[in-house]
């Protein structure tokens, strides 16, 4: 069996990274899912990071990690704020819809 | 031992806030006092800032993870300054829109002190964490007139694209965390070398964030929007304080840790300064909104601030931070008129509610054509000065192509400044604008248009004061 090391995590956490931005251009139906992808590029951000803690012995990595998970949840919190306030002024939160800027 | 009295300022801001928060829900109607009294302690931080820290040597902190030096305290003073002189115009336009509430001025306060510990940031964790708390202040600032459609769908990209180059900036910083195995600057820039290539990666993804931050082509396209839809006096906030500390950021970053690869990052930022400058200075054209106009033209004035950025000299980097602290003054200059642009309550923004200006408001008239005039880089006004010390440095480092697309694009973009003057004086007038304007805007305008104007008899003043700032 071979041994899962350093670049079968740095592999994982590229990948739910390139998801996350696909993600975000890609989509082009509801903001949430923009939310959604968000939170998934920060969680792949994380695992770099703790993969990296380990291997390199260091335990810095672990405490950005923390502040990381932290920023996030506030991030998530003012960004499900804004999406209420902009429902409650245009009726949707469609992607395509949300054009009203422009020039 | 720590000197903490080095750290005064980010305490004494940081206790304010919690101050003014429990001050705010536990009065009624105290909008105004909070609004006076954060005015109040934005002069003092900028008070203790200048004592205790302008004129120290190097400082290291917190296990090396904040620094206090020259440039630091310097822009530190420039940020609260421009804070400052963001909120005391704003009070009027805040109550015209029934938005005069105890959540702005600490807002910004907050904002503040994310960039003022961004600026003394020495270590990646520390510099991610005021960074956010930056960004997640301003985005609730961009939605501030949460009633209106335009301002919660500014607020909304903001945060969706902010949050995106967040991403990609803190995948950067995992990348070099990784490969050098530390999160500090100083640390790091002894650890280069092994991994050049992964390095790199590192470097390209925090730049691509940073670059963002500052609306650099090509990760320009919120500005556009986000300034439009926002509250104006937002919009100033937006258009000048936040650059200074992503500046600072910039040249911090470029310069400690990753000095030793500029042949990996020179032509990163010579691109992105290019495509800035042509791009503000071609798509601003066709504009017909002032606020998209300014945010054209702030995406222009960043390529030359970066111009500077990259010649990888300290007249470089002292030429981009002369540059910033004049188009601060500017742009203030430009949106004190925006803000005088009121009729029974209503205030108008666009190049057509601006013609035949000059029969009704003379005076107006005349600080706007000096301040256009001093965007468009016309000597003696103090744009011009602006962009000769970046071409001189840049010169200076015989980058001839960077500084021939410079020149190029400040003639391209000179046609839409001019062409609003030649709306403002010689275009079919309007009705009468209001005149009884509150006592901070008139003084805002007039301290900026005379700043501008009057620059080219003490230029020593300025470059003998940013001349300390050393980092080679």
């Amino acid at each position: 069996m071979t041994e899962i090391g350093l670049g079968h995590y740095l592999t994982l956490g590229a990948v739910i990274f390139t998801i996350g931005i696909v993600g975000i251009f890609l989509n082009r139906k509801n903001i949430i899912v923009i939310l959604m992808s968000i939170e998934l590029i920060l969680l792949a951000v994380n695992i770099n990071l703790v993969s990296f803690s380990i291997y390199l012995n260091d335990l810095s990595g672990q405490v950005f990690t923390l502040f990381i998970l932290t920023v996030a949840a506030a991030e998530a919190a003012i960004g499900l704020a804004i999406i209420v306030v902009y429902y409650r002024n245009s009726g949707t939160i469609r992607v395509e819809e949300i054009d009203k800027l422009k020039g | 031992m720590f000197n903490l009295e080095l750290v005064f300022p980010e305490i004494f801001l940081s206790l304010s806030i919690m101050f003014l928060l429990i001050l705010g829900v536990f009065k009624n109607n105290s909008s105004k006092l909070v609004f006076n009294i954060t005015i109040i302690v934005l002069i003092i931080t900028a008070v203790i800032t200048f004592n205790e820290t302008l004129g120290i040597e190097k400082n290291l902190l917190f296990n090396n993870s904040i620094i206090i030096d020259y440039l630091s305290s310097f822009m530190k003073i420039i940020t609260l300054l421009a804070a400052f002189l963001v909120l005391i115009i704003s009070s009027s336009y805040l109550k015209t829109f029934k938005i005069f509430k105890i959540e702005y001025p600490i807002l910004i306060l907050s904002s503040v002190l994310g960039m003022m510990i961004m600026i003394s940031s020495n270590d990646l964790i520390v510099f991610y964490v005021g960074l956010e708390l930056q960004s997640l202040a301003l985005y609730v600032l961009a939605t501030f007139n949460r009633d209106q459609l335009k301002s919660s769908e500014a607020g909304l990209k903001y945060f969706v694209l902010s949050a995106l180059s967040s991403g990609l900036l803190l995948y950067g910083c995992s990348l070099i965390y990784g490969f050098t195995g530390s999160t500090n600057f100083e640390i790091i820039s002894y650890q280069l070398g092994a991994n050049e290539y992964a390095l790199t990666f590192g470097i390209v993804f925090i730049l691509v964030g940073l670059a963002f931050k500052i609306s650099a082509v090509p990760f320009h396209m919120w500005a556009p929007d986000v300034y439009e839809g926002s509250p104006t006096t937002v919009t100033l906030f937006f258009a000048i304080v936040p650059k200074i500390a992503a500046l600072t950021v910039f040249i911090r970053f470029l310069y400690v840790p990753f000095l030793n690869l500029i042949d990996q990052w020179q032509m990163i930022i010579i691109f992105l300064s290019i495509a800035s400058m042509l791009f503000g200075a071609i798509a601003a054209i066709g504009q017909t909104n002032l606020k998209r106009l300014i945010a054209y033209s702030s995406i222009g004035h960043v390529g030359y601030a970066l111009a500077g950025v990259a010649t990888g000299s300290n007249d470089g980097i002292q030429s981009s931070i002369i540059y910033i602290t004049i188009y601060i003054v500017m742009n203030l200059g430009f949106f004190s008129c925006l803000l005088m642009l009121k009729r029974n309550k209503e205030y108008y923004e666009d190049i057509d509610d601006l013609s035949g200006l000059s029969k009704n408001h003379p005076l107006l008239s005349l600080s706007l054509l000096v301040i256009l005039f001093s965007l468009a880089g016309i000597p003696p006004l103090a744009g011009f000065f602006a962009k000769f010390y970046i071409f001189k440095s840049v010169l200076e480092q015989s980058m001839y192509f960077l500084a021939i697309v410079g020149l190029l694009s400040t003639v391209v973009a000179a046609f839409y400044y001019l062409r609003i003057i030649k709306i403002i004086y010689f275009d079919k007038e309007k009705e009468k604008y209001d005149t009884d304007h509150s006592l901070w805007l008139k003084f805002s305008l007039c301290f900026s248009t005379f700043l501008i104007a009057i620059y080219f008899i003490f230029p020593s003043e300025l470059i003998e004061l940013i001349s300390k700032i050393n980092l080679i």
